[in-house]
């Protein structure tokens, strides 16, 4: 049954002299080649050069500290159920008296990790965030040899207290507008919470 | 006998009946979902309702003798039937508008830390909110707050999440023998406590964690360990040497680790039997158990996001599986057990 018009029928006709030398076609195939040299090519020499991305690329995430440095994520486990590649795995841990500056909520994630290899960069787990912890940032994931060291912890997750990575970029006006309403608790940090309870005991 | 019309379904209950137990048997009858929602009423216990006011329905003819309408919303897990009476609970948009405002005080004091909190995903006041509240909130001042608080060495009370529903006093009034918390202090100063903290060692005490309808009162021996979504449960049974207790509970259960052993509950948030502490809380190894299956959980929930039922088709639990024509297919035990394919 034909289905379509589109089949060539192969004709095996003698090759005449100048086809049978192969030299004309070896000149144009290497015109081909040579053109290339001097045309800009498509690749750039990454990691050198990098090319420009979107202020809102989806790359290596980032678990955010606050104001104060506290880690900012509570294990409430609503980046994993919304990952649709389940790549994000954590465990809770309870926050000890003395330890409000490291976490920022009674609860926070002791064990968190995320499958390189399995996240798809679909930025789920940052719209499912509360806390605004979990953030993709500009950042690419590097390559590595073994498949184990593409599971990251928070080692290489929290961000650097030293090296804090703007994501104001990210947000909307409206939330970088509503982030600096200090009467709001998503927007107090521990020490703001601290100094709102003693002028409450004072009145 | 009274014929109550509840959302223009008749239906006929023996006199005396709630307008809430009413709409339940609706609900069971007809597999709607008219039942209005309860945060402090809890039929398993007597005395419970009338504090919370979620439950506020429309009586648009009192009874067939007097067909006057109830000038107000009446709570209906406190207001009984009357013949030939007419109430309105999801078809009154000033009813739904009124509950919303009921939601709106329930929260006024409630810290929203449903991130923190390990109610969340089975919580009724989060269901509530959800389903019947709005989306912001006008309260501006300080929201009352509390230190977490040990009731002995397995339950947490978080006295910030409370909303006061009463319904743990009651059921230490009403299962566990000789009560040793109740509600001190009046209005906004109200909180649940024990006399200077003193642990609750009941056998049953172990159940308000159950009854408790928020994140108030949770099990210590569960606290962080997953979230809800994360576990499956499953109904499973052992011969409890506890007299009183049956000894069917549910396990939340993570790979073979037991997380947590509660109460089965029905449709309604109810625990169906009350079980003791010790098939609670001291065991939690799978060898205790003789497990029955998956436990039923309604698709709305979030739990369901763990594929619980598709489990039970692969255990073949589900033994008839409905064709769309409505036609069953009667699969024989365990047909879709992988293991058994293979065979």
């Amino acid at each position: 049954m034909q289905l379509t018009n589109r089949k060539k029928v192969v004709v095996k006709k003698e090759m005449s002299l100048a086809e049978k030398l192969y030299l004309p076609a070896i000149t144009n195939g290497m015109v081909i080649t040579m053109k290339h040299f001097f045309k800009k090519g498509a690749t750039v020499r990454y990691p050198e050069v990098k090319r420009e991305i979107s202020e809102t690329y989806r790359g290596q995430h980032v678990l955010k500290r606050d104001e104060q440095g506290a880690e900012r994520c509570t294990a409430c486990g609503l980046c994993a159920v919304a990952c649709p590649a389940e790549a994000i795995t954590m465990e809770a841990a309870e926050r000890k008296k003395g330890e409000e500056t490291l976490y920022r909520e009674e609860k926070y994630a002791a064990v968190y990790e995320i499958n390189m290899l399995r996240c798809i960069f679909c930025g789920l787990c940052e719209e499912a965030c509360p806390k605004e912890a979990i953030f993709l940032t500009d950042r690419i994931v590097p390559t590595d040899l073994k498949r184990d060291e593409f599971v990251y912890g928070k080692d290489k997750l929290v961000e650097d207290i030293n090296h804090r990575i703007d994501l104001s970029g990210r947000q909307t006006k409206e939330v970088l507008e509503f982030k600096k309403d200090k009467t709001k608790a998503h927007n107090q940090t521990w020490a703001d919470k601290q100094k709102l309870l003693k002028e409450n005991k004072h009145h | 006998m009274a014929k109550v019309t509840i959302d223009d379904i008749t239906i006929d209950v023996p006199d005396g009946t709630s307008i809430l137990a009413a709409a339940r048997m609706i609900d069971e009858q007809h597999g709607t979902n008219i039942a209005p929602p309860t945060m402090c009423y809890y039929s398993k216990l007597k005395t419970t309702g009338g504090y919370c006011r979620t439950c506020i329905v429309t009586v648009e003819k009192g009874s067939e003798k007097d067909p006057r309408p109830m000038p107000k919303p009446v709570p209906s897990c406190r207001t009984n039937v009357m013949d030939g009476m007419v109430v309105r609970n999801t078809t009154s948009p000033e009813l739904l508008e009124a509950r919303a405002g009921v939601v709106e005080f329930l929260l006024i004091n409630h810290p929203l830390d449903c991130p923190v909190c390990d109610q969340a995903g089975e919580c009724h006041l989060q269901d509530l909110g959800y389903e019947n509240g709005k989306e912001g909130t006008r309260y501006e001042f300080q929201r009352r707050e509390f230190e977490p608080i040990d009731i002995g060495d397995k339950i947490k009370l978080h006295m910030n999440r409370c909303i006061l529903c009463y319904r743990c006093v009651k059921t230490c009034e009403q299962i566990t023998d000789g009560r040793v918390h109740g509600v001190i202090n009046r209005g906004d100063h109200a909180e649940i406590s024990t006399y200077i903290q003193n642990a609750i060692d009941n056998d049953f005490s172990g159940n308000v964690i159950d009854v408790c309808p928020v994140g108030a009162l949770t099990d210590r021996t569960f606290r962080f360990k997953s979230r809800v979504w994360f576990t499956n449960p499953v109904d499973a049974h052992r011969d409890c040497n506890n007299e009183k207790c049956s000894g069917k509970t549910r396990l939340w259960m993570k790979g073979d680790d037991v997380l947590r052993v509660t109460a089965r509950k029905d449709r309604w948030g109810e625990v169906e039997e009350f079980i003791c502490n010790s098939c609670r809380f001291d065991h939690k190894k799978t060898s205790d158990w003789t497990i029955e299956g998956p436990s039923k959980i309604s698709h709305h929930s979030v739990i369901s996001q763990n594929h619980n039922e598709l489990r039970k088709l692969q255990l073949g639990i589900h033994k008839q599986i409905k064709k769309l024509d409505g036609t069953k297919i009667d699969l024989g035990e365990g047909a879709l057990n992988p293991n058994n394919i293979d065979k």
